[in-house]
């Protein structure tokens, strides 16, 4: 029925998350937390953190029980999964730190509306045994996790000269109070997507003669 | 498309040509704020000139790398980023730190400009971009102003302009408030005459109403510039704030004063008729144009902020495709050939 587990097909299920479909840098998901609380790296880990984990696990349930589920309830009973961990990582914040709580705000119950994790539920995790789900779910969620903390460190670098509220600019530096701002949030993730489709296209191009040879 | 030499070159219509290419309208523009620049030099002294000199060459660096990047032809020639460099230090406060006008150039040309596609693909002003970017990015230094016509100006430099770069900048102590700040704030209205002729402080091009006022009739002369533009975005200055003026003159300030004040002269004049961020159609010049100046009332009289020029150019920037939707003219055909088919 599946497709076996090969290790070196199992490595590609982690590894695709990290780059090559990158949630935030290549599939545009998760907009609403990658541009609201990326304005620390703090926050940006910590909301990426905790991502991973709600997609994780719900990831792993929905796999175990994808035979059990009817069809026509399936998108209710993933949300109820999803849902359930979503309160778990909200009461578990909230005994963690309750100022990193309050920073991340509503968007600790709104990752329950990230269209990555439905998505990641949706059209990986019912369709496939629980481990290649997991190995899904870790590349995905740790793909979220680098794409905000590399969202969240320049504009934390750039708007307050610290970062994770350590000073790494010397004291004369001029903070670019933008890059605090939701305009920084926009400007910063335009400028990592111009750089990885930059990356794109010159592997495009690297790659074009060799392809065209192929046929030939 | 230029041909190769010697081959005939075949053309669409029209075939008649106004005899203005890009390059002779740049240079023309570039004339008309000769005389606001040299008054800004002459009431700023050296930070004026370091600034607007700084403004220029940080844009003709970001439109070189850009199109050195995009492998395009350079359009360093053509004049137009003079203008966007100059237009773009004219709005600079004058002790700007030389760094943040770099930063601010290549934001007005790189996001304002080669982004969209270069010369003639900017939905905004470019320099207003770059204006609007160094704004949010620093607020203190972009609302701290030296006074013109300070004793040492020409042989001084104020401590802000040489900032080591991404250095802070400690403002100095001398630093004073704009007119539209000083009657925002302390209810202190300036004389007329002192913001006709710039003897006021304020950002390094604004000051002059006159010298702007006489650059955009000579290219209203030269017919090189929308008049219905300025005419309308005034205008709707003028009348929004005598209404106001006329029902409660301790609270509004007299329209002379708003429209002599603060960056309104040079926004109406070369800021809002940047011909590819404004309508193409007269009716829709005059909504543009309007819709600016209503913008620049609400703001100055019920904003945060002194000053809201560059936020109602940029707002009329991002309207003026709707508005040219908005009065599209009808089809160039008689009535019978519509009702034949």
């Amino acid at each position: 029925m599946e497709a076996p587990d090969t290790t070196a097909m199992g490595a590609e299920e982690f590894w695709k998350g990290l780059w090559k479909e990158n949630p935030v840098f290549v599939q545009v998901l998760g907009m609403c937390p990658a541009l609201a609380v990326s304005n620390t790296a703090r926050n940006a880990l910590a909301m990426g953190l905790a991502t991973l984990f709600v997609l994780t696990a719900s990831n792993a349930v929905i796999s175990l029980v994808r035979h059990v589920v009817p069809k026509q309830v399936r998108i209710a009973t993933y949300i109820l999964v999803i849902a359930t961990f979503v309160t778990l990582v909200d009461m578990g914040i909230q005994a963690i730190s309750l100022d990193l709580h309050k920073a991340l705000g509503a968007f600790i119950s709104l990752i329950v509306a990230n269209c990555l994790i439905l998505g990641r539920a949706e059209a990986f995790a019912s369709r496939h045994g629980l481990g290649a789900s997991l190995l899904d779910a870790l590349g995905m969620g740790a793909g979220f996790t680098v794409a905000l903390l590399s969202l969240g460190a320049v504009r934390e670098i750039l708007g307050a000269g610290t970062l994770f509220g350590l000073p790494v600019l010397p004291a004369a530096f001029e903070p670019w109070v933008v890059m605090l701002l939701p305009s920084g949030g926009f400007l910063t993730l335009a400028g990592w997507l111009l750089v990885f489709n930059a990356f794109e296209q010159r592997r495009a191009r690297a790659s074009a003669p060799e392809a065209r040879e192929v046929p030939g | 498309m230029p041909s190769a030499p010697g081959t005939l070159e075949i053309r669409t219509s029209p075939h008649v040509l106004s005899g203005y290419s890009v390059d002779t309208i740049m240079f023309n523009v570039v004339l008309a704020l000769l005389p606001t620049a040299a008054f800004a030099v002459w009431a700023f002294g050296l930070a004026a000139l370091v600034t607007l000199t700084a403004a220029v060459a940080s844009c003709l660096a970001a439109e070189w790398l850009a199109c050195k990047s995009s492998g395009s032809p350079s359009t360093l020639g053509d004049g137009s980023v003079v203008i966007t460099g100059l237009l773009y230090g004219l709005t600079l406060p004058p002790a700007c730190p030389l760094w943040i006008t770099a930063v601010g150039g290549f934001a007005a040309v790189g996001l304002g400009k080669a982004l969209f596609g270069g010369l003639g693909q900017n939905p905004f002003n470019p320099a207003l971009v770059g204006r609007a970017f160094l704004q949010a990015a620093f607020p203190v230094t972009m609302t701290t102003f030296t006074p013109a016509f300070g004793a040492e100006r020409f042989t001084t430099l104020p401590g802000t302009s040489l900032a080591p770069p991404f250095g802070r900048a400690e403002p100095d102590a001398f630093s004073g408030a704009t007119p539209l700040a000083a009657w925002k704030f302390d209810g202190e209205l300036a004389q007329t005459s002192d913001l006709a002729f710039g003897l006021v402080g304020g950002s390094t091009g604004e000051t002059c109403a006159l010298l702007i006022a006489v650059g955009g009739l000579y290219l209203i002369a030269r017919n090189m510039m929308s008049w219905r533009i300025p005419a309308a975005m005034l205008g709707a200055v003028a009348l929004a704030s005598a209404a106001l003026h006329v029902w409660a003159p301790e609270a509004y300030a007299p329209p002379l004063f708003m429209l002599f004040s603060g960056g309104l002269m040079l926004g109406a004049v070369f800021m809002a008729t940047d011909m590819v961020a404004s309508p193409m159609t007269h009716t829709g010049c005059w909504i543009y144009g309007a819709l600016i100046g209503a913008v620049v009332v609400v703001i100055r009289i019920w904003g945060a902020m002194p000053e809201g020029v560059m936020y109602a150019i940029l707002l009329g920037n991002a309207a003026s495709p709707l508005i040219d939707r908005l009065v599209q003219p009808g089809v160039f055909a008689p009535p019978a050939a519509e009702s034949a088919r």
